[in-house]
């Protein structure tokens, strides 16, 4: 691996994007104790953890304003639906939207992923069309399609990845072509890290007449997101993996796209008028949210974006990558290391899967949390990712805004217990 | 900070027992028999454990040999090693009794009043609960072995019930 050195100066707390130490100090969380040692918390891809912002705002809504949205004349309704259309706007603001009203609030990437496998796919693709996805996708972008394959006849193509964990972008030059009608990819590899050059791919989708989807579970959270810069048609991502609830998530697409498309849930909220012969359907985005909504969590995904951006995105990026440069130049010189992943790290975000020779993964995850230290030790949901890498599962550590190169001193003094506990181990 | 001293947290050495790690380093009845006649396979998909138990079982019942193969962490692996310790030479009865004493203790967490040699050691995996389905692998594998009596394997015995 290609070693780069940083001047970190001697305070392995000094950091130059943002005031770390008041960020920290907003997650309660970070103090906590796990198995007597001080909780470091490094599985943020998994899920991240939430400010006392946020959750302020989840206790605020059912205090004081709890009402259901688009119903009632009464004040607290009206409090609660301006609260609840008013995350939509800050969605809408965070990733460069025109319109408030191409945000529709979701469970999470699943159910957005799986809205545009109902709705759009069915109403527009037939059988011999063509899907193209890719080997590093999560589960979540791989199995809505299988079934809509298996459902409609489509032909479902995979951009490989290479043993750096990259697209083969040659490849995808050749995949993607006039059959092509979506392209359905991630903007960041929960497994790897790896960044994929999204507007890129979406050039040679749109050349060819196809709609981008793209799965911004792992990238929104970490990168600054513009829909339009990166080519997007269609965008899914969640709020727990940045700063918010649990339970949210946004598909955001284009005006036209979304007002052309069918229902996916029948129900209230969804509807103009119904009659007992027939229905009509409400106005986008409404038309996607049957039933009472997701409120309390919705207001405080929008809290949690407002969180960001006051950090601002392009810091958090940079923070992440600092903290990366340090985690990997720290972590090759552990014995038996293996790295996975970009060696670019320009194109990384935040994430280091690893392995270490003779110890299954969930046996360091193990070990790491009898230390504190909260690693995701397993195939990530991305089981081609580990088929090409020919090996069942790695160990990951993630990174978000408030982790610190103290606490990746502890994750590899930690991973030294580890080839220390299980030495001389070769499986 | 951890210490750089000493064996890792007490807790940590209640699940990885001396006597696990050195089934994990050194595994019993590892490798294949040429003349089986008890075959089953074993896995749990979302972690990558992987077990393959064989036994040649004579007429009256008594396993003459046993051996697997594998891979996984330390638990599953470890575990089935101490399991085709245990059972070698005892009869499939014995067997399967053993595995229902396995069980109970996966569930208490408390060593047999039995002797049951290694085995005893990994009554700490109890304590972990999202470990027991690593260290019941090899046994349920066992147990579907000596009671299907077919060489063919059929779909794979799981212990994960689990999701990822």
């Amino acid at each position: 691996m290609m070693r780069q050195s940083f001047n970190y100066g001697t305070d392995a707390n000094v950091h130059r994007v943002y005031d770390l130490d008041a960020i920290r100090r907003d997650f309660p969380i970070l103090k906590r104790e796990v198995n007597g040692k001080t909780l470091v918390y490094l599985d943020n891809a998994a899920t991240s953890q939430k400010p006392v912002q946020v959750i302020a705002e989840l206790t605020r809504y059912y205090r004081d304003y709890n009402a259901n949205v688009h119903r009632g004349v009464h004040t607290l309704s009206q409090e609660a639906t301006a609260a609840y259309e008013g995350a939509r706007e800050i969605v809408a603001r965070f990733i460069g939207a025109k319109d408030p009203c191409e945000i529709i609030w979701t469970r999470n990437t699943t159910e957005s992923i799986n809205l545009v496998a109902h709705t759009w796919a069915r109403a527009n693709l037939v059988a011999g069309d063509e899907i193209v996805i890719s080997e590093i996708e999560h589960h979540s972008n791989i199995v809505p399609w299988q079934m809509l394959r298996d459902d409609v006849g489509v032909v479902l193509r995979y951009i490989p990845m290479l043993q750096d964990g990259t697209l083969d972008m040659a490849a995808a030059k050749r995949l993607i072509g006039p059959k092509t009608k979506l392209l359905a990819i991630t903007q960041m590899s929960n497994a790897l890290g790896t960044i994929v050059p999204v507007a890129e791919l979406a050039a040679l989708a749109h050349a060819q007449g196809a709609i981008v989807l793209v799965d911004g579970a792992q990238g929104v959270p970490h990168l600054p997101t513009d829909v339009y810069a990166m080519g997007a048609d269609f965008l899914a991502f969640s709020a727990h993996k940045m700063l918010g609830p649990t339970g949210v998530g946004v598909l955001w697409g284009r005006m036209e796209l979304l007002e052309a498309m069918p229902p996916f849930m029948g129900g209230g909220d969804m509807i103009l008028s119904v009659t007992m012969q027939h229905s009509t359907w409400n106005d986008v985005p409404h038309k996607f949210e049957a039933g009472t909504p997701n409120i309390a969590d919705t207001i405080a995904f929008g809290t949690a974006i407002e969180y960001l951006e006051a950090l601002g995105m392009e810091a958090v990026r940079a923070h992440e990558r600092e903290l990366l440069d340090y985690a990997l130049d720290r972590m090759v010189d552990v014995p038996g290391v293996t790295l996975y992943g970009p060696i670019d790290r320009s194109i990384r975000g935040g994430v280091v899967s690893f392995g270490l020779e003779g110890v299954h993964p969930h046996d360091i995850g193990q070990v790491l949390d009898s230390y504190g230290v909260a690693i995701r030790a397993g195939h990530h949901c991305a089981q081609p990712v580990m088929a090409r890498l020919e090996i069942p599962a790695t160990a990951r550590a993630s990174f978000y805004i408030y982790n610190t190169r103290a606490e990746i001193d502890a994750l590899v003094d930690a991973m030294r217990e580890v080839v220390r506990y299980f030495g001389g181990v070769h499986a | 900070m951890p210490e750089t001293t000493g064996r890792a947290t007490p807790q940590l050495d209640d699940l990885y027992r001396d006597i696990l790690l050195d089934h994990y380093r050194k595994p019993r009845h590892k490798g294949h028999l040429d003349d089986a006649n008890r075959k089953a396979d074993g896995a749990n998909p979302l972690c990558g454990d992987q077990v393959t138990v064989e036994a040649r079982v004579s007429a009256d019942g008594r396993i003459e040999d046993v051996a697997f193969t594998g891979t996984g962490c330390s638990i599953s692996q470890a575990s089935t090693s101490m399991m085709a310790a245990f059972v070698y030479g005892r009869t499939a009865d014995e067997a399967l009794a053993a595995v229902g004493t396995f069980q109970t203790m996966m569930l208490t967490g408390e060593a047999p009043p039995d002797e049951v040699g290694d085995i005893e050691a990994l009554a700490g995996v109890a304590k972990f609960p999202v470990r027991v389905k690593c260290a019941s692998l090899g046994w349920k594998t066992l147990e579907q072995a000596l009671k299907d009596r077919t060489v063919d394997a059929s779909a794979p015995v799981t212990t994960d019930e689990g999701k990822e």
